[in-house]
């Protein structure tokens, strides 16, 4: 234990605390209403949202897990890159369409716009469940990121009381979150990713001249990949560029189908945020890259993390002094709350929605919406916190989250393709979901959750991410099902938005 | 009411660029021109991601006029 490391990490924890029942009170609105409590009355303007929907993206998971991938695998880990600028461009066509059709008709979720759209119940409830579903993992996942900085802070005890650190933090979380809703995280995130920003900028100009600069970072990061068991290295081999291809897009188009994700578009305050957003948001993206070259920065100090999500508490511990190491240590933690928050919030609203409204209790009032997915918030993180606990392996959450990467991308048919066409029959879509769910799952669990599948198809062997697999398997379900249910005289159903709810206002 | 779409919104060809730019990995597979001892397969996607942010404010100010920004 290092004490002035401990004491910088408490006292930036103690501010975000403050910060976070603050929110409450911040731009005041009333909130047992819930695009107040869940959407911070979407009215954030375009610093907020950027920071918001930034500290949503770029989660603590995102800061542990890209340099250790990095650490493990070398070159092909960098299809974050790609990943996280094409991105961008999808989102700047389709998300001000979507925030000013939720704008016009009310929706929280996209499981809102499939009910309506489609006039389909199972087709929303297909949405809301793999959302819920995507989500779990993704929330567990921040817990680990906390975990893992907590050890390297030294406060892995052992007996009954090492868990309790990690307990306090999140009830800290959950208290204010129930409070405040999406303003709670979307105060705290300026000042975790001004933590962020700092460690990582300080870190890129101090390592690289430590380490005797970038060319050697390079240099013995080759030799030593190349040396490893499994030899990887610095440049991808031919045999990777398929897959480097379909994870970076696959991934692209799946980020934005997370319900976490939606909720902080759609908490901004007009299309126009959202557009200069995507403009701003790839800084974040740049910051993902320098922070990914921590994965050779690491090689090239000679660290043997045990487990790859230990990489870069162990870098900053090893190469800054304790007070900076307890700073790098509290962006990291606080990094994982905000993401975590608003996962929490962003669930809470499609099973309040779309599961109790639409199944439970219909007549529900709208004060009852809003305390219902506040208790809702509640039980998510509880559930998130007794599954990290409980299992007490990475693995499973790792998994779990390599499957969720392939259920979320099921839903981009439905969704991206309804806000442009109905050309799709809604059985289709469910039917195609349904194979593309069954191929996200079946292939992971037979080739040992690896993220790339080999499939042979005749003489040559297929090397793609999983989840594009499946995508590709769900398209062709439901292009081929849409005219067999239309020959067939299977009702499409009415759709209930007008051709006037897409248009912007002037 | 103003339609987005008609003849400004052919400007949102140019945002298929970067997919194909960046996805296009043997195009950048290579440890050679190095900048500043950093291999070629790594600056040139840095600098892809900015290229992409710039392509992206091409668009919107094209096509949007800013938004009245």
């Amino acid at each position: 234990m290092s004490w002035p490391a401990i004491a910088v990490f408490l006292a930036l924890f103690a501010l975000v605390s403050v910060l976070g029942f603050l929110g409450a009170y911040w731009k005041r609105g009333n909130l047992e209403l819930l695009h107040e409590w869940a959407l911070g009355g979407r009215q954030f303007g375009s610093l907020i949202a950027w920071f918001l929907i930034g500290g949503d993206l770029y989660t603590a998971y995102t800061f542990v897990a890209v340099p250790g991938l990095v650490y493990g695998t070398g070159a092909l880990a960098f299809y974050a890159l790609p990943y996280t600028a094409i991105a961008f461009p999808l989102v700047f066509v389709f998300a001000p369409r979507f925030w000013t059709l939720a704008r016009n008709r009310g929706y929280i979720t996209y499981a809102d716009f499939a009910r309506e759209r489609y006039d389909s119940r199972s087709l929303s409830l297909a949405v809301a469940i793999t959302g819920i579903l995507a989500t779990m993992p993704y929330i567990a996942l921040q817990l680990i990121g906390i975990q893992v900085v907590l050890k390297a802070l030294g406060f892995a005890g052992s007996g009954p009381w090492q868990d309790l650190p990690i307990i306090i933090a999140f009830v800290i979380l959950a208290a204010y979150t129930y409070r405040g809703g999406l303003r709670a995280p979307a105060l705290v995130a300026f000042v975790k990713d001004t933590l962020i920003y700092l460690t990582v900028i300080v870190a890129a100009i101090v390592l690289p001249a430590k380490l005797g600069g970038w060319g050697h970072v390079f240099s013995a990061a080759q030799s030593a990949l190349a040396a490893r068991p499994t030899p990887s290295g610095i440049l991808l081999t031919p045999v990777q560029y398929s897959a480097f291809i379909t994870l970076a897009l696959g991934s692209a188009l799946a980020i934005f189908m997370y319900p976490h994700n939606i909720t902080g578009v759609l908490s901004a305050k007009s299309p126009a945020v959202i557009r200069r957003n995507t403009i701003a948001l790839p800084i974040y993206s740049l910051l993902l890259a320098v922070l990914a070259t921590f994965g050779y920065m690491a090689i090239a100090a000679g660290l043997k993390p045990a487990s790859s999500n230990e990489t870069v508490p162990q870098l900053l511990a090893a190469m800054f002094p304790p007070w900076f190491f307890g700073f790098g240590s509290a962006a990291i933690v606080i990094g994982a709350l905000v993401p975590a928050a608003i996962m929490s919030i962003a669930a809470a609203n499609l099973f309040t929605r779309n599961i109790y409204r639409e199944y439970i209790n219909p007549s529900c009032s709208a004060q009852r919406e809003s305390t219902n997915a506040k208790l809702a918030s509640l039980v998510i993180k509880l559930g998130a916190l007794v599954f990290v606990l409980g299992l007490r392996n990475i693995e499973y959450a790792i998994n779990f989250q390599l499957l969720a990467g392939g259920w979320i991308l099921q839903t981009f048919p439905t969704l991206i393709f309804g806000l442009y066409t109905r050309w799709f029959h809604r059985r289709a879509l469910l039917a195609g979901w349904l194979v593309g769910m069954a191929v996200a799952t079946y292939m992971p669990a037979t080739n040992g959750f690896h993220p790339v599948y080999a499939l042979a198809l005749g003489s040559s062997v297929l090397h793609w991410y999983v989840a594009f697999f499946a995508l590709v398997a769900n398209l062709i379900v439901a292009t081929l099902l849409t005219p067999v249910f239309d020959a067939i005289k299977v009702a499409r159903g009415a759709d209930k938005t007008q051709p006037a709810d897409y248009l912007e206002a002037a | 009411m103003r339609r987005r779409g008609t003849r400004r919104s052919g400007w949102y060809w140019l945002l298929l660029v970067p997919y194909v730019v960046m996805l296009w990995a043997p195009s950048f597979n290579s440890m050679t021109p190095a900048l500043g001892g950093i291999p070629f397969f790594y600056w040139y996607q840095f600098v892809w991601i900015a290229l992409t942010a710039v392509i992206i404010w091409i668009v919107y100010r094209l096509a949007h006029g800013g938004d009245g920004a």
